[in-house]
């Protein structure tokens, strides 16, 4: 992601994503969230019960990822994005409870889509299988919860610069089907 | 009869896990390179640049690729003048999975249940394809197989009524549904034929082809390959599913005879980082 990128400081706030358009080049820093599935049953089960949250979700991002162990010596190990799609059923509440941004790989649902808009909540997506590269741009990680969840615990990552694109937008708009309208060829 | 000990089949195991997650061969960096040449969407090929920079990150740094290091699917050929000794070939492949994956720092994704969804820790098991085939030697062939482009997989008894043309588009949906979740550009296994479990193992089969992108050698099944790589470049997904004219990088398919009332179709997808090996003792 070399050209022209949008600099952006988590936790994230209203002014910060109303510019934003699908295919934007976005570099964020701060701190993000790593969650996946077991994670989100977790948060989902806790925002139910109006039970506080392991960490303060006003604004905050959640990257659904789960990184390989660190070697001796390394912050991370490999720690890309995986497919966004599992976690549409929990959006509902992930964003009431104030999430403004989630980071994975591939399309969401036109219901996410609605939810995202209500919510004024965006949707990045990091490039998928690129775990490597990636995790130059991770500068610390802290276990959150859930420890025995292994790859799937809830774990503060802190980033600089790290690379996303908007794939959609407040006004619902999808990158996903919007390129592939735009490719397809005539067979 | 030639005896193998069932340890050299296990350490075997445990070099190959570590060597795909983390080094991706040279033929396929290579076919990322004609990839990067081929692409018409500039960020399209900047996201190929990115796959390639990637590649040799992981390598520089030794980390894996990408952090899904997969299910350890295994295929053993054992020729049937072989005499396995040391012990339980199953448990000698699951020992090698099981220290590759810990050697390595690799990532720990199996449950050792689909429903109380307790992880093992140790990523075993491995799901293990055996066969016995003529000969004294043994071929292990190894892949890290990352559950994204699985999930997207599919397996369909189409009418015998339904075609080439049917194939052709049970195959087209499938990669529109998986679209940028299977990780493009994508490598599909094709299964045709057979019934419905020896259909998907043709299809999981035909991802262990090499070299990546070689042709079937009956020439109707090969000219089969050549029009679903035309069809599913022309669907616009591209690299990552942001669009563009590479979407998948090869399409390998292997059929099988069939019941005169089938025709069973799987699709077995396998993202850009196609990670896979193999080694004959």
């Amino acid at each position: 992601m070399t050209v022209r990128a949008i600099r952006l400081t988590t936790p994230l706030k209203d002014a910060d994503l109303k510019d934003l358009k699908i295919g934007d080049k976005v570099l964020l820093s701060g701190e993000i969230y790593a969650a996946r599935d077991a994670a989100h049953k977790r948060l989902v089960e806790l925002i139910r019960k109006n039970k506080p949250l392991p960490f303060d979700p006003k604004g905050a991002v959640i990257y659904y990822t789960g990184p390989t162990p660190a070697r001796p010596g390394q912050i991370i190990g490999s720690c890309g994005p995986t497919t966004s799609s599992r976690m549409d059923a929990y959006m509902a509440d992930i964003l009431s409870a104030g999430i403004k941004a989630t980071i994975g790989k591939g399309g969401r649902s036109p219901e996410v889509r609605e939810l995202q808009k209500k919510h004024r909540a965006v949707y990045f997506s990091a490039v998928g299988g690129t775990g490597a590269i990636l995790s130059e741009n991770v500068t610390k990680v802290e276990l959150v919860a859930w420890e025995a969840l292994g790859a799937e615990a809830l774990r503060r990552l802190t980033v600089k610069d790290f690379p996303v694109i908007v794939a959609n937008d407040l006004a619902g708009n999808d990158l996903f089907l919007e390129a592939r309208t735009r490719w397809a060829k005539k067979v | 009869m030639r005896e193998i000990d069932v340890k050299k089949i296990s350490d075997a195991i445990r070099d190959l896990a570590i060597e795909v997650n983390i080094h991706l061969s040279e033929g396929l960096v290579e076919r990322l390179q004609k990839a990067l040449a081929e692409e018409k969407s500039e960020l399209g090929r900047e996201l190929l640049q990115r796959l390639i920079d990637n590649a040799r990150a992981a390598r520089d740094k030794m980390l894996p690729a990408c952090q899904d290091t997969g299910t350890a699917v295994v295929l053993a050929e054992i020729g049937q003048d072989v005499h396995l000794t040391g012990g339980s070939l199953i448990e000698a492949i699951n020992d090698g999975v099981a220290r590759g994956y810990k050697d390595g720092y690799l990532r720990m994704s199996i449950l050792a249940d689909p429903l109380t969804r307790v992880n093992t820790g140790t990523n075993t098991p491995a799901v293990v394809h055996a066969f016995i085939v003529p000969g004294d030697k043994v071929r292990v062939s190894f892949m890290a197989k990352g559950s994204g482009c699985e999930n997207m997989s599919r397996l369909k008894m189409l009418k015998p009524s339904d075609g080439e043309e049917g194939i052709l588009k049970f195959i087209e949906e499938t990669v529109i549904e998986a679209d940028g979740r299977a990780c493009p550009p994508i490598t599909l296994g094709i299964g045709i034929g057979g019934d419905f479990e020896q259909c998907a193992l043709l299809a999981k089969k035909a991802l262990f082809r090499d070299p990546l992108g070689a042709r079937h050698p009956a020439a109707h099944v090969a000219a089969l390959e050549e029009k679903i790589l035309t069809r599913i470049n022309a669907t616009g997904i591209g690299p990552l599913g942001m669009g563009g004219t590479v979407t998948a990088l090869a399409v390998h398919v292997e059929t099988a005879p069939v019941h005169i009332s089938s025709l069973p179709v799987a699709v077995n997808i396998d993202c850009h980082a196609h990670r896979h090996g193999s080694l004959t003792l």
